[in-house]
């Protein structure tokens, strides 16, 4: 089992590898790097979706699949599981983590609030790649009010 | 992905750079104390870092008379275990240059240059994956953190 340091600075190294080609991107180039590391995330939670719930096969409704997220995904990529969870009852979620593990590292605060997204983006993929193949379509977005907390919004797509 | 060959990552360099800061990290972890040579160094690397991060324990074997090459042998590549098929026209090594780029940028972080290859890949139809380590120059009388 490898240890959880390696992918934290895995990660750090493909944001700065995908990031570091345009030193300069306008609005364009930016959005391109943040929608590669997203697309990666989503293979990552396609696959880790299929690995971890044989326990529990039957999840009786939506919200069970969101509590799984919260808790088994969680702990599985970061070792700890999502702080809370809110929902309207009507498709939209808000998963709030107080202390997310990639932005640990960064900062405390409001520096650096504007690179936030970019150490993200992969998260948001690797959450919609897990519900994905729950069987659920969604868009996940990613907030940031203050490091390192960050609040992931999960809208699901109805069918 | 599709993207253009100049975009494509390397993995190497991405392995340098996961290797520099990945030294503190097992420095502070580990209680490893001064090296005296090359070879203990390699031990080090087999049996006690990849053991801490990645679970296993390649073996070593010296390559030459003057010392300073070696090579890992790994019985299974953890990198791999997950790969299900390889996406057409890339190699394994992609992959695995991950591995010796995190060596080498360790090792360059503590004042040893070293190269540092996939020298059998058992995904290519090698016994085994094996990787080289080939110390550059003397090695500059460093002390290593010691643990407390």
């Amino acid at each position: 089992m490898a240890d959880a340091v390696l992918f934290e600075f895995l990660h750090m190294e493909m944001v700065a590898e995908l990031c570091a080609h345009d030193p300069d991107p306008g609005p364009g180039g930016q959005n391109t790097n943040l929608s590669v590391l997203e697309s990666m995330g989503f293979r990552v939670g396609q696959a880790l979706g299929e690995r971890l719930p044989r326990e529990m096969l039957a999840f009786r409704e939506e919200l069970d699949v969101l509590k799984f997220l919260c808790k088994d995904l969680w702990l599985a990529a970061f070792q700890k599981q999502m702080d809370s969870l809110r929902t309207n009852h009507q498709g939209t979620y808000v998963l709030h983590d107080h202390s997310f593990p990639l932005l640990l590292p960064m900062a405390a605060g409001l520096q650096y609030l504007e690179e936030a997204p970019k150490f993200l983006a992969f998260t948001c993929g690797l959450l919609r790649g897990a519900l994905c193949t729950l069987g659920i379509e969604s868009v996940v977005t990613a907030s940031v009010a203050a490091l390192p907390g960050c609040k992931f919004q999960v809208v699901i797509r109805n069918a | 992905m599709s993207r253009p060959a100049h975009r494509r990552p390397a993995y190497h360099k991405i392995g340098y750079g996961i290797g520099t800061r990945l030294v503190e990290d097992f420095l502070a972890r580990s209680c490893v104390g001064r090296c005296h040579s090359y070879s203990e160094i390699t031990d080090i690397i087999a049996q006690v870092a990849f053991k801490m991060y990645l679970g296993i324990t390649p073996s070593v074997t010296c390559n030459n008379s003057s010392r300073n090459e070696f090579s890992l042998i790994l019985d299974k590549n953890p990198l791999v275990e997950f790969v299900e098929e390889l996406p057409a026209g890339r190699s394994s090594l992609c992959y695995c240059n991950l591995l010796c780029g995190i060596i080498r940028g360790a090792l360059e972080m503590v004042h040893l240059a070293a190269d540092v290859t996939f020298l059998q890949d058992r995904l290519k139809g090698d016994s085994v994956t094996e990787i080289g380590i080939t110390f550059l120059k003397k090695r500059e009388e460093k002390k290593y953190r010691r643990k407390k």
